[in-house]
């Protein structure tokens, strides 16, 4: 059983994500409504990953050792101006879409494992990872052209 | 000579009271007497009060009320009959300025508006036009907006036209969107005249809507008085008069909301059959506001739990209610799941679209309205959907221009982002119009910043050398109401028409005509080649502006110049339908959120996330009204050892936004000439503050220094109003502006700055 070993990454994932927002927060403070937004939204990841070290705990006897640090060359500190933020909410978006697509498998797990605390926690969470990604999109939507196509 | 009330001395007037009618009383104040009188409406708060122009060898010499007007009955305040003294006042603006040498020195229109127009064309030539912003105003006219929106959308097509209405009505239109589709009052002002029960949640309405407060006192006056709910955290005038008073602490309206909501529920005081047959989202709702017991609503937010019961009484058991809402809402943590929840208060009782039921989602500035209707702002014109393509190509169809042309490939920027914009640089040209945020926009040591930036082009509209305009580098003198004609249109959907009666001064011009001469300067075209602006005159531009309502929510379609000079104000709808407009959106409990209808497909409450349009349409609401919940929230500013008092803003009776035209009324100025540090007792004597001590209060972000004034406020509050800047002051005096302190921050949903919250310390500076 790998369960142990998903629950491992979702668990280091939603703490990766929960960094990169504050990360993105300090390094965007000029940005009013990006800093408060991504702290709110750190929180949120770092409130899941609290939900799900019980269940890291639990499944711990069929974890595989499997360490990924999904930062990789995310959030280069040599970005700057409108052009990093760009970037940076790009970063997350995709850090979010791991979260996201951990929930997804560990839930379908969950299904058939029928643990209802596991399960309680997919619904709970899973749907703010979507809010999460909803709010990058929009946002990078927003930043988008005016961002590729005028100048500072 | 006329003067036949002192309402400076008495605000609201004597009281007529309510006996089946509101009675007539005309209120008019000239300083002589007029040779002719030209039909107006005020243009000094949102309530827009009919009213007449006095006129005299071509000067207005005075106003009065319009007895025949639905919205005041003759009435008008301190505002209305003072406030137009500015017109004449000998410091306007004659002339165009353009800054030469660090100075502004007097050029002439040619000059001005042909820099404009070739630095316009240079900049969209090396960085596109989304190197130019606008920033407008709530005090045009429909007709300057509805040009402006054009030439904004399909003539240049940059997508950063926003208004100061940011700061004073967005999260009216945001809260009316997310609740019923579309924006638009669901009510009337004629609702008071009977309803049961008044709910007003951070509404001063008696110092900010002085007549239809005295339509409130009259009902009070009268038999079978209405019963009032307030919640504002100030003893305001409004709150003098209430049945029950609740005063929250700074930032905690959605938990005293989400308090009452539950009462609601547990006392079964809702009407199922509404709820099941006319809205969504009840379960969720229910589920959100269970946890606010009148205990935890306590410990939180200050309102003892017996008085939220009272409170939850009157509203559960009247049998109509009109509910009212503003800054203390819009401004505050929240502000639209706050407005939201009030939506949600009379959608549970089922207490809309009939007589004595309304939710007035107040708007702040006379015409704030139609800069939300007629696209000057974050909204497409008729209250379209910038995200449903189907609305984006009736606009196209209309102004016969390529539907990419308009701006729709993200919402249309808001204010707050503009001046991010302007502040990195990529906006390179800022056109200010009609007001001041060098004194109403939060933390104005950015603003100034911001606008004496190198490489930012600044141009300001403006009848006088405000704040704003002294930092500008073109000056573009402009006509003031009763110098041009127009229409325009209050919170309760009534439009007036607004007859020219005088000339402006010198060579100043009708902002209609300074957009028409840009838009013709700057050859803006349609698709085939014909001038995309169609009209030379303010009648044509409402012709075509009816022409784009049609159909809409806010039809104009049966409204003519003809009809709205031969009566007064008419409500829209105004369309075969309803030839003489419509005192109620949704009789039948038809919401406007069918997915191909509505102006928006929501927001997530706390993220400010857009729904995507997929997502709408897979539980299209089709014509429910949505019960949206919220969670309160902790604001992200709060007291701590270095700022240990909140800090919040507001208005004074007398003045209007920044004082540009009250601070030119004489009686107006001298009833309150200087601004003001409103402190409660016990804080006081903690600081050893006495009345009219100068009090320093200081955040992380700036200082304002004002005489103390001691009373009637929560202890832990420090209170001033935001008119005051630094027009009217020594050179040496300490800034005395509120909005040094406030925050640069905003709602997620509306974005509109929040202004009633901040942290701050203070300290006498007496010698
Ligand atoms: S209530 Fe408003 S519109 Fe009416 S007179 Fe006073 S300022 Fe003018």
């Amino acid at each position: 059983m790998h369960l142990g070993n998903y629950l491992g990454l979702l668990e280091s994932s939603e703490q990766q994500l929960t960094k990169a927002f504050e990360h993105v927060a300090r390094k965007h403070r000029d940005e009013p409504d990006i800093e408060q937004m991504c702290r709110k939204l750190s929180a949120w990841s770092r409130e899941h990953r609290g939900r799900v070290l019980p269940f890291v705990a639990k499944y711990s006897e069929e974890k595989s050792d499997e360490p990924k640090d999904l930062r990789r060359d995310l959030f280069s500190e040599k970005r700057r101006g409108s052009l990093a933020l760009l970037r940076d909410l790009h970063d997350l978006w995709l850090l979010t879409q791991e979260v996201q697509l951990c929930w997804t498998v560990i839930r379908q797990a969950t299904l058939a494992l029928r643990d209802e605390d596991l399960k309680a926690a997919c619904a709970y969470c899973q749907p703010r990872t979507q809010r999460q990604t909803e709010w990058l999109l929009g946002r990078i939507k927003q930043a988008a052209p005016q961002t590729l196509l005028v100048a500072e | 000579m006329t003067e036949n009330r002192d309402s400076i001395l008495d605000i609201w007037g004597p009281r007529t009271p309510y006996f089946g009618e509101w009675p007539e009383r005309v209120d008019e104040r000239t300083t002589e007497e007029p040779d002719h009188w030209v039909q107006s409406a005020c243009v000094l708060c949102s309530n827009g009060c009919g009213c007449d122009i006095g006129v005299k060898d071509g000067r207005i010499v005075g106003v009065r009320g319009r007895a025949v007007d639905r919205v005041n009955h003759g009435r008008l305040g301190p505002k209305g009959l003072h406030g137009w003294e500015a017109n004449n006042s000998p410091d306007r603006l004659t002339t165009p300025l353009i800054r030469r040498n660090g100075q502004l020195v007097p050029a002439t229109w040619d000059e001005a508006m042909g820099l404009l127009v070739a630095k316009s064309k240079e900049l969209i030539e090396q960085h596109t036009s989304s190197s130019i912003g606008f920033y407008t105003s709530g005090q045009l006219f429909i007709e300057d907006y509805y040009t402006l929106g054009v030439l904004g959308k399909a003539g240049l097509g940059t997508p950063h036209m926003d208004g100061n209405t940011r700061l004073c009505t967005a999260t009216a239109g945001a809260a009316l969107k997310i609740s019923f589709g579309t924006d638009g009052q669901a009510g009337s002002y004629a609702d008071l005249d009977t309803t049961e029960a008044v709910l007003l949640v951070g509404h001063n309405m008696a110092s900010q809507q002085t007549v239809l407060w005295t339509r409130i006192l009259d009902r009070l006056a009268g038999p079978n008085p209405p019963r009032l709910v307030v919640i504002d955290p100030r003893r305001t005038f409004t709150a003098e008069q209430a049945t029950v008073h609740l005063a929250p602490r700074a930032g905690t309206n959605v938990a005293v909301l989400n308090g009452l909501l539950r009462l609601l529920i547990e006392n079964g005081h809702v009407d199922y059959d509404f709820i099941e047959n006319h809205t969504v989202g009840f379960e969720e709702l229910v589920k959100t506001v269970g946890k606010w017991t009148p205990e935890r609503v306590e410990a939180l937010t200050g309102v003892p739990a017996g008085q939220l019961q009272a409170a939850a009484q009157i509203l559960g058991t009247c049998r109509t209610l009109v509910s009212t809402v503003l800054q203390g809402v819009y401004q505050s943590m929240q502000g639209t799941a706050a407005a939201v929840q009030v939506n949600n208060i009379n959608l549970l009782r089922g207490l809309i679209g009939s007589e004595g039921n309304a939710i007035l989602q107040m708007n702040g500035q006379p015409t704030s309205q139609n800069t939300r209707e007629c696209g000057a702002d974050g909204d497409l014109p008729g209250f379209r959907n910038w995200d449903n393509p189907a609305h984006i190509y009736e606009l196209a169809r209309l102004w016969n221009v390529h539907p990419d042309k308009i701006p729709h490939w993200a919402p249309p920027t808001h204010a707050m982002q503009i001046w991010r914009y302007c502040e990195t640089g990529s906006i390179k040209l800022l056109w200010i119009q009609a007001t001041n945020p060098v004194v109403s926009m939060p933390e104005l040591g950015r603003i100034r910043k911001i606008l004496e930036q190198k490489g930012l082009l600044v141009v300001v509209q403006d009848a006088f050398l405000t704040e704003t305009a002294q930092l500008a580098d073109i000056v573009l003198p402009a006509a003031l109401w009763g110098e041009k004609t127009g229409t325009f249109t209050n919170t309760d959907r009534t439009v007036h028409i607004s007859h020219k009666a005088v000339e402006p001064p010198g060579q100043a011009r009708a902002d209609f005509d300074i957009f028409l001469d840009y838009a013709r300067r700057m050859d803006f075209r349609d698709q085939d080649g014909a001038p995309l602006i169609k009209w030379d005159t303010p009648e044509e531009a409402f012709e075509a502006w009816k022409a784009c309502s049609k159909g809409r929510p806010c039809d104009y379609s049966g409204l003519s110049y003809a009809r709205l000079s031969a009566g007064s104000g008419i409500q829209w709808p105004c369309n075969e339908e309803h030839p003489n407009g419509a005192a109620h959106l949704y009789p039948d409990h038809q919401f406007n959120t069918h997915a191909d209808y509505c102006e928006s497909y929501g927001y997530d409450l706390v993220t400010g996330a857009e729904t995507s349009p997929e997502a709408y349409r897979a539980h299209d609401p089709n014509g429910r009204a949505r019960l949206l919940a919220a969670d309160y929230e902790v604001p992200h500013e709060q007291p701590d050892a270095d700022f240990p008092l909140w800090f919040t803003t507001g208005r004074v009776v007398y003045h209007f936004h920044t004082r540009t035209k009250t601070g030119r009324a004489r009686a107006l100025q001298q009833a309150a000439p200087e601004a003001f540090v409103q402190l409660a007792a016990e804080d006081a004597a903690r600081y050893d503050i006495a009345e009219g001590d100068l009090v320093e209060v200081a955040s992380r972000r700036g200082r304002a220094t004002a005489p103390a004034r001691i009373g009637g406020i929560e202890p832990g509050l420090v209170f001033m109003p935001f008119h005051y800047g630094a027009w009217g002051q020594a050179a040496d005096a300490p800034a005395r502006a509120a909005n040094e302190l406030t925050l640069t921050e905003w709602d997620p949903v509306s974005k509109q700055p929040h202004f009633k919250y901040a942290a701050v310390r203070i300290r006498k500076t007496n010698a």
